[in-house]
C-alpha cells in the first residue's frame, strides 16, 4: 500500500516537473526569437513549435535533397525560408546573421550544445533573392509582366514574400 | 568518330549498369512512367518548379566562336555576378599571381592560335555538362552528380574536397574553395573545402527564367555568341542553330557527349 502511494506521489512529481520544463523551454524559445524579425510577428512557425524544436533539422535536410537533386525550391521547409523569417535587425536597422552571437540559430544551438554547420556555406542573411536582377528582367521580358520579385539589396523583407513559404 | 581510338573507351559497362538501373526502376515503380507525362518538362516562364526535374529536357550551350570577341569578358563578369564569385577576396599575404591561380572561376576565356596560319580563335570554356561525366565516375562520395536535365553539379553537402573530380575533368572546369567564405548569395551557397563549377545557372532553371547569365550578357554586349537551350527540343533556338551551323564537341575523341558545343573551331 505504502509502495503504491509512493509511486503515485513520484509519478505526480515527475509530471509536474515535466510540465515545468515545458514552460521553461517555451519561455526560452520566446527569448530566442528576435524582436523585429518576421518570426516575432507571426504567431506560429511553418509547423507546430514543439515539432520544429525537435525536428527542424530533418525537415531542412529533406528539403535540401529535394532542392539539390530535384530542383524543387522555395517550399515551406527551405533553409532560406528559415533565415528570411528569423533574421532580425541590429541596432543600425541592418539585418544581423541568424548565426551571429545572441541571434536565433546561434543562441539556441549554444544552449543545446549542438554545432551547426549550415552556415559554413549558407550566409545567415538573405541576400540576392531567388533570381539575380538581370535574370528577373529577362524573365519579366519573357512573361511580359513585372512581378516585383528579386531582392538585390538584401533587405530583411525579402523576395520570398507571397510565395507561400 | 575514330576507328581506332588510342585508348579503347568501353561504354559497355555503363550500358550494363544502365540496363540494371532501368530494370529496377521498372519493377520498383511501374506507376512512375504514367506520372511522367503529366509533369511539366521545364518550369514554365515565371513559375517556380514544383515537380522534380525530368530527363525530357537536356540543357546545353552552343558557342559560336566566330562571334566571340577578343578581350571581351562580358560572360565571365556576368557569371561572377550571378554566382557571387565577384565577392571573393584575396587572402591576406597571398600574391596576386597565386590568387589568380586559386580563386574560383567558372568560365575562362581561352585563346587558340594556329601556328601555321596565324588564325586566332577566342572562346569561353566552362563545364561542358558531359553526358558521361568523368567527374561523376571518380567521385568517391557521389557528390559530383548529373541532374536528370543534364546539368552536372556538386552536392556540397556530401563533397569531401578530395578534388578527384578536378583531376578527372578534361576541361579543367572545376575550382576548389580554399578559404572560408562570407557574404554568399542566398541562391548560390558556397563554402570552404568544396569543389564547384558552372551549373548552367541552375537556380534560374528552377525559377523558370529563360536563359543563362553568360548568354544574356553576351547578347547585351552585342556579340550573340552564346545560345542556351534545350538540346532535346527540335524547335528550340539551340537545336535549330546546331542543325544549321557546323559545330563540334571539344575533345570529341573522349566520347563524353558534351552538352556544350562549339562552332568555328
Ligand atoms: S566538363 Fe568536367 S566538370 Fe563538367 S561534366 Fe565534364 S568532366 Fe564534369
Ligand atoms: S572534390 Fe567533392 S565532388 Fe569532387 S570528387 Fe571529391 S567528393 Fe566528389
Amino acid at each position: 500500500m505504502a509502495r503504491t502511494l509512493i509511486s503515485a506521489v513520484l509519478a505526480a512529481l515527475a509530471l509536474v516537473g515535466a510540465l515545468a520544463a515545458q514552460v521553461v523551454l517555451a519561455g526560452d524559445a520566446q527569448g530566442y526569437v528576435k524582436a523585429g524579425s518576421r518570426a516575432a510577428a507571426h504567431g506560429a512557425c511553418v509547423e507546430p513549435t514543439q515539432y520544429m524544436r525537435r525536428h527542424h533539422m530533418d525537415l531542412i535536410q529533406h528539403q535540401r535533397d529535394a532542392t539539390v537533386y530535384q530542383g524543387i525550391r522555395g517550399t515551406r521547409h527551405s533553409l532560406a525560408g528559415c533565415i528570411d523569417c528569423h533574421v532580425g535587425p541590429g541596432s543600425d536597422g541592418h539585418p544581423v546573421a541568424v548565426n551571429a552571437e545572441h541571434q536565433f540559430c546561434r543562441s539556441c544551438h549554444e544552449f543545446a550544445a549542438v554545432k551547426v554547420n549550415c552556415f559554413d556555406c549558407h550566409d545567415g542573411v538573405p541576400k540576392g533573392g531567388p533570381l539575380s536582377e538581370s535574370a528577373q528582367s529577362a524573365l519579366d521580358a519573357a512573361t511580359q509582366q513585372g512581378r516585383g520579385r528579386g531582392n538585390a539589396d538584401g533587405s530583411v523583407r525579402s523576395a520570398r514574400e507571397g510565395q507561400g513559404q | 568518330m575514330m576507328k581506332h581510338p588510342p585508348e579503347g573507351i568501353d561504354q559497355g559497362r555503363r550500358a550494363l549498369l544502365g540496363v540494371a538501373v532501368g530494370v529496377t526502376t521498372a519493377v520498383v515503380a511501374p506507376g512512375l512512367v504514367l506520372h511522367a507525362a503529366a509533369l511539366p518538362s521545364a518550369a514554365p516562364p515565371g513559375a517556380q518548379r514544383s515537380g522534380p526535374v525530368t530527363d525530357r529536357v537536356r540543357w546545353g550551350l552552343l558557342i559560336d566562336t566566330s562571334k566571340c570577341a577578343e578581350g571581351c569578358r562580358a560572360c565571365v563578369d556576368a557569371c561572377d555576378r550571378e554566382n557571387g564569385l565577384d565577392l571573393q577576396t584575396r587572402p591576406a599575404g597571398q600574391s596576386g599571381r597565386a590568387w589568380a591561380d586559386q580563386k574560383a572561376v567558372w568560365i575562362r576565356k581561352v585563346k587558340l592560335a594556329d601556328d601555321l596560319t596565324g588564325r586566332v580563335t577566342n572562346l569561353p570554356m566552362m563545364c561542358q555538362h558531359c553526358e558521361h561525366p568523368p567527374c561523376v565516375d571518380v567521385c568517391p562520395t557521389g557528390a559530383s552528380f548529373k541532374r536528370a536535365d543534364g546539368i552536372v553539379l556538386v552536392d556540397r553537402h556530401t563533397c569531401i574536397g578530395c578534388r578527384y573530380c578536378m583531376m578527372a575533368c578534361p576541361y579543367q572546369a572545376r575550382s576548389f574553395i580554399h578559404e572560408v567564405t562570407h557574404d554568399q548569395l542566398t541562391r548560390v551557397p558556397r563554402g570552404k573545402g568544396c569543389v564547384e563549377s558552372c551549373n548552367l545557372c541552375v537556380s534560374r532553371r528552377d525559377q523558370g527564367a529563360p536563359s543563362t547569365a553568360c548568354a544574356d550578357a553576351c547578347a547585351d554586349a552585342g556579340h550573340h555568341a552564346i545560345v542556351f537551350g534545350d538540346l532535346k527540343d527540335p524547335r528550340s533556338a539551340i537545336s535549330q542553330a546546331l542543325t544549321g551551323l557546323p559545330n563540334r564537341q571539344l575533345r570529341e575523341d573522349l566520347e563524353l557527349n558534351t552538352g556544350v558545343r562549339y562552332a568555328g573551331v
